[in-house]
């Protein structure tokens, strides 16, 4: 056995079972499950026919029902596995059903007709992967164009927050000023006020400013979080103030310490801010559809309820672009996510 | 040049007064060491006098001009912090080019400035390497290094050997020592071990709860420190300490009772002192030596270190300690009765409200 499935496979009872062993295992695998269940299915549906979707009981893979040409039938037919009433089973095609009866034909000798009871013939059914449901939309939709303005808004949208928020955590963690505090608590107070309170002054506010259909009109009112100025806030606590001493002894502009000296000591709360961000704009969707009225303008997720129409709702179509959709966002979080976990850079301090 | 001049310096911090009217002059090129105990405000008048921190009163001038609303970058000085304060993401050049970048020196000087430095203090290997793959010893070198190309009017050291373990920190000294005879520039030292402050200090600046005690060569707060607590805070193990009572007094000598029954002759020509006064009389460790005469102390001996070239023996004298280090190894162990003599040792006397009195 190699070292890593005997660390995980470890168990605190030796050979046999403790009943910790037992809830651990329990837990993780539902854990599991009830976590990433729903990831796996959507990934597996995004790949079904819209009738495969509709199916009852649902499976987790996507199958398809084999069909065949059969000479004189100008549509291909379904195939089935039908039991035969002297017991044998044959693979035939059905042509149409009546009532509880099904009738079929072998495809090699077409010209006989043979009745099957439903319930004695199970569809012939193949692993196959319905690509189409992604290719189409890039043709018919456009994806490109959504994803597009998803891209710029989530990335000017990220910068625009790391700057803006490590300014106002520099000088709120850093220079001692009067009020201070009472300016770190006002910020930190707006957490408690969501979205749907300002949205009716904030739609205000951004249309006078003309911003209306346009995407700084998404970008610009969501650059100021107090989250982040908290996180980067409470990073910056812990640069020595030496450091910044240092640096003024130095000749350093105070554009320069921070920029030269505080940011780059604070990378692992950028990296970490930047993921929330990154995560934050790319699924924002109340907003954006608030801001957004022309479709060229829509982000991803606007663009994505199109799909449900009132009626009809494309489920295939909507499956395989929120696929699309969570890409940037687990590649981001593969990529940052090392930065969370190691400082890059020491402090070099003692 | 790098003469300091500080005049009624007095600084506070809300309510809170940490410098209290200090006064000082230092030369061109002298090595001056502020020593006292922590929050006596010697880093603070260091911050002071390098412009990290505001005056709140009195006059702070360099080469003869008024500095006070000068910001510390331009006040020429370079600082050498007690963590070292290096750049963490930047290599050893970078660190040190880092202030001269800042004063828009053309590359091929920054460049020829960190060459040289990194040659006197023998750091070039290091230059491309981060200041966390260095030790303790290599960090303090660059940190140093970074005050050196900058060549400042003076340097300023804040406890600069402290995070340095004790070997290091005596050939670090020696270093140091034999930098500022190199360069010749004035430094200002701070630090609370008065070993260092003996050992480097051209002068040195007692200080104490806000205000400078005495300043002085370091022999002269040695020989004559000007009150009780520049006498104990000067030399190692600390001076003892006696209570005594003028009993007799005729012109240039007096008799004081110490002990609870010995009695001491004494030179003393302050006049204002008469019979019955309390005074403290200081004697240092190394002055007591092991006598039989039945006139000596008779003191009882608590504990005995024998370090091999010399014994420190802690005793007893009617409740009051006393400490001796006596040359050699002897045969002395702790219960022991012994007799120490202060027969000729430099005696220091101390009043009521610890100023010396003259002897």
């Amino acid at each position: 056995m190699g070292v890593a499935s005997r660390f995980i496979l470890r168990r605190r009872g030796g050979k046999g079972w403790h009943w910790t062993d037992i809830v651990t295992w329990l837990w993780l695998v539902g854990g599991l499950i009830i976590m990433f269940g729903p990831a796996v299915w959507l990934a597996f549906s995004s790949f079904k026919t819209p009738a495969a979707l509709a199916e009852f009981p649902p499976s987790i893979l996507p199958y398809v029902t084999q069909q065949a040409t059969v000479q004189g039938y100008d549509k291909p037919l379904q195939l089935f596995e039908a039991k035969l009433p002297d017991g044998s089973t044959r693979v035939l095609a059905e042509v149409r059903r009546i009532g509880v009866m099904s009738q079929m034909v072998d495809p090699k000798t077409p010209g006989e007709i043979i009745k099957v009871n439903m319930n004695d013939r199970t569809p012939v059914r193949t692993l196959s992967f319905a690509t189409e449901n992604y290719t189409e939309p890039f043709v018919h939709f456009d994806f490109l164009r959504y994803l597009w303005n998803s891209v710029f808004v989530t990335v000017t949208a990220t910068l625009i927050t790391l700057i803006v928020n490590s300014m106002a955590a520099f000088a709120l963690s850093k220079y001692e000023f009067r009020g201070r505090s009472v300016a770190m608590l006002i910020i930190l107070a707006t957490l408690m006020v969501p979205l749907s309170v300002i949205m009716v002054p904030l739609y205000s506010i951004i249309s006078s400013l003309g911003l209306f259909n346009s995407l700084w009109g998404v970008i610009l009112p969501t650059v100021a979080t107090p989250t982040g100025v908290f996180i980067l806030r409470q990073y910056m606590l812990t640069i020595p103030d030496e450091l910044i001493d240092a640096a003024r002894m130095d000749k350093a502009s105070e554009w320069q310490i921070y920029w030269r000296i505080v940011l780059p000591l604070t990378a692992p709360a950028l990296a970490v801010l930047a993921i929330f961000s990154v995560v934050w704009r790319w699924n924002d969707f109340l907003w954006p559809l608030i801001v957004l009225s022309r479709r060229e303008l829509y982000t991803l997720q606007v663009g994505l309820s199109i799909y449900s129409g009132e009626l009809n709702v494309q489920w295939h179509f909507i499956l395989a672009m929120t696929v699309v959709t969570m890409i940037p966002v687990v590649l981001v979080f593969i990529f940052l996510q090392r930065f969370i976990t190691t400082g890059i850079a020491g402090t070099g301090l003692k | 040049m790098g003469e300091i001049k500080l005049t009624d310096v007095n600084k506070s911090f809300g309510s809170v007064h940490v410098l209290k009217d200090i006064d000082l002059h230092i030369k061109d090129g002298e090595f001056v060491v502020f020593v006292g105990p922590s929050g006596c405000g010697k880093s603070t008048l260091l911050r002071t006098i390098a412009g990290l921190e505001k005056v709140t009163g009195g006059e702070i001038q360099i080469d003869g001009k008024r500095v006070n609303e000068v910001t510390a970058a331009d006040r020429g000085l370079a600082m050498v912090f007690q963590s070292y304060a290096l750049y963490p993401h930047m290599s050893v050049r970078q660190n040190l080019a880092f202030g001269l970048e800042n004063s828009n020196m053309p590359k091929a000087e920054v460049a020829e400035r960190i060459g040289e430095a990194a040659r006197m203090l023998e750091i070039e290997p290091y230059l491309e390497r981060r200041p966390g793959q260095l030790s303790g010893g290599q960090r303090q070198r660059v940190a140093i290094g970074r005050a050196i190309v900058r060549r400042p009017t003076a340097f300023l050291l804040d406890e600069p050997l402290s995070n340095l373990d004790a070997e290091l920190r005596v050939s670090t000294r020696a270093e140091l020592a034999a930098l500022h005879a190199r360069i010749g520039s004035t430094m200002i030292y701070v630090t609370h071990d008065q070993v260092e402050a003996m050992t480097l200090a051209h002068r040195i600046v007692v200080m104490r709860a806000g205000k400078i005690e005495q300043i002085g060569t370091p022999l002269e707060l040695y020989n004559t420190p000007a009150n009780r607590f520049v006498a104990g805070f000067i030399g190692a193990p600390h001076m003892n300490f006696l209570s005594g009572e003028v009993v007799e007094k005729e012109v240039g000598n007096a008799t004081l009772l110490i002990g609870g029954s010995h009695r001491l002759l004494v030179p003393m020509s302050d006049r204002k002192l008469s019979v019955g006064d309390k005074l403290t009389i200081g004697i240092r460790p190394q002055h007591i030596t092991l006598a039989n005469d039945p006139g000596s102390l008779r003191v009882k001996v608590r504990l005995v270190e024998a370090l091999g070239s010399e014994t420190v023996i802690h005793a007893d004298l009617n409740g009051e300690k006393l400490l001796a280090v006596v040359p050699g190894q002897r045969q002395i162990s702790p219960g022991d009765d012994a007799h120490f003599s202060v027969a000729g040792a430099p005696l220091h006397l101390f009043d009521g409200n610890g100023s010396r009195v003259k002897g």
